[in-house]
């Protein structure tokens, strides 16, 4: 049976793994590949690691770290961050990278996703969405979070599934950083409404949040990076706990 | 040991590369037909689109090189359907090593395609799984499938049952991607290098 995946995400800022709150206030966790590593050895499904900065600065110094990641692990890893057209994707393909997550650039240009989609299969594209709830609605921001669009949560999902995103990373931003549980009433909703995988990201805090998100959320892969990265919750501990929950987890 | 990794632009191969050298071997990316020839194993490899993969091999004559191969191949995801007769994708013609179709997942019960992640395998043959144990878990990437037939080396249950693994003669393909499987995978390979 297809297992519930577990993600650490790496926010990653001039070659360091940094993780803010709400986007903000960035703090040290160490070096990416050795962080990668160690996730692998401990059991991690999957990496993500997201290039923060690279909307906004320069960003070849990814292509060294995507192949460093290629070279030290054997599990499948995300890249993301700054990624503006087909070319990027195919320089991080090269360079080693599993998939691509696009979120401001899809935004920007949605046939992007369509044409990385042709290009290198649906499943090297995952689309990154960031949200939060404003009057009631979830509204799409780009650029880290900084910009509010014009585009709704749900219709946005949608026509990136129907232009060939093989996932959707939706960031709750009313929940990360909070620790407090992760958006399962929108994730249900995404999940169901969806007939590619959803990756629930934000809101990460005790072990009962990754049940919740599977079992509420029907998210089908959970990815959190605080907790992971300060050592709060444990991956062995979290997978044991998942299956005494009767979650389907690898071990 | 050498082997070729067959370069047709098609996917990830660094990290088949990587995987290969931490297992010692003299692993090298190659569309050469006379390097390719002489290698002791081939690895054919891919991820993406299989129309336009058949278009890159078709454009080196790759397409015809590999189905005459006589050491160890072992074919990865895509590397696996294209040795297939023919895939739903695109409606394209294989290499027709094995008689099979490649088809499209059709959800039953609200199921994701694509199929992504690590799902456990099964009714292991061929020494390829000597020492991987029934139902260990390997990580899966893909939206079209083999059906179980004559020459499965292993299955995988989603929706139904279909083939993760194919082998015949000296011709291997995985459906799942044994250099993103962790210890298993690398055990897999181990025991392709040793066929």
């Amino acid at each position: 049976m297809l297992a519930k995946r577990i993600i650490a995400c790496l926010d990653v800022k001039d070659g360091q793994t940094v993780k803010g709150v709400s986007f903000e206030n960035l703090r040290y966790a160490g070096d990416p590949v050795e962080l990668g590593k160690a996730y692998s050895e401990q059991g991690v499904d999957e990496l993500v690691y997201l290039d923060i900065t690279a909307t906004n600065e320069g960003r070849k110094q990814i292509y060294s770290l995507v192949e460093k990641v290629a070279q030290n692990l054997s599990i499948p890893f995300t890249i993301g961050g700054g990624i503006s057209g087909v070319e990027d994707a195919e320089n991080l393909l090269i360079h080693g990278a599993d998939k691509i997550s696009v979120n401001s650039a899809a935004v920007r240009n949605p046939q992007l996703v369509s044409d990385l989609a042709l290009k290198f299969g649906k499943q090297f594209v995952v689309v990154a969405i960031d949200a939060k709830t404003i009057e009631n609605q979830w509204i799409v921001h780009t650029h880290g979070g900084k910009r509010p669009t014009e585009k709704e949560l749900f219709s946005w999902a949608k026509e990136m599934e129907d232009r060939g995103a093989g996932e959707i990373l939706f960031t709750s931003m009313n929940h990360d950083g909070h620790q407090t549980g992760f958006a399962n009433e929108a994730l249900c909703k995404l999940s169901e409404m969806l007939s590619i995988p959803v990756i629930a990201s934000g809101g990460a805090g005790k072990m009962s949040h990754f049940k919740d998100v599977f079992q509420k959320g029907k998210a089908d892969a959970a990815l959190a990076a605080s907790i992971f990265h300060f050592g709060k919750i444990a991956i062995p501990d979290l997978k044991q706990y998942l299956i005494k929950e009767g979650i389907n987890v690898r071990i | 040991m050498n082997i070729a990794i067959i370069d047709y632009k098609a996917g990830n191969v660094k990290s088949v590369e990587a995987a290969l050298q931490r297992l010692n071997c003299q692993a090298y990316l190659t569309k050469d037909h006379e390097k390719i020839l002489s290698a002791d194993k081939v690895v054919f490899p891919g991820v993406g689109n299989a129309g336009t993969a058949m278009q890159a091999l078709k454009k080196e004559g790759l397409d015809i090189l590999i189905p005459k191969l006589k050491q160890p191949v072992l074919g990865i995801c895509l590397g696996m359907q294209l040795m297939c007769r023919h895939s739903e994708e695109e409606d394209t013609p294989g290499l027709n090593i094995f008689d099979a179709e490649v088809k499209k997942f059709v959800p039953e019960n609200g199921e994701k395609i694509p199929h992504m992640g690590w799902n456990n395998i099964f009714n292991l043959k061929t020494p390829l799984y000597q020492g991987v144990k029934e139902d260990s878990f390997v990580y899966f990437v893909h939206s079209y499938m083999v059906p179980v037939f004559e020459y499965t080396a292993a299955e995988c249950c989603y929706v139904k049952n279909f083939s993760a693994s194919i082998a015949k003669n000296n011709f291997y393909g995985t459906q799942f991607h044994p250099e993103k499987s962790g210890s298993i995978g690398f055990k897999i390979l181990e025991n392709f290098i040793k066929l």
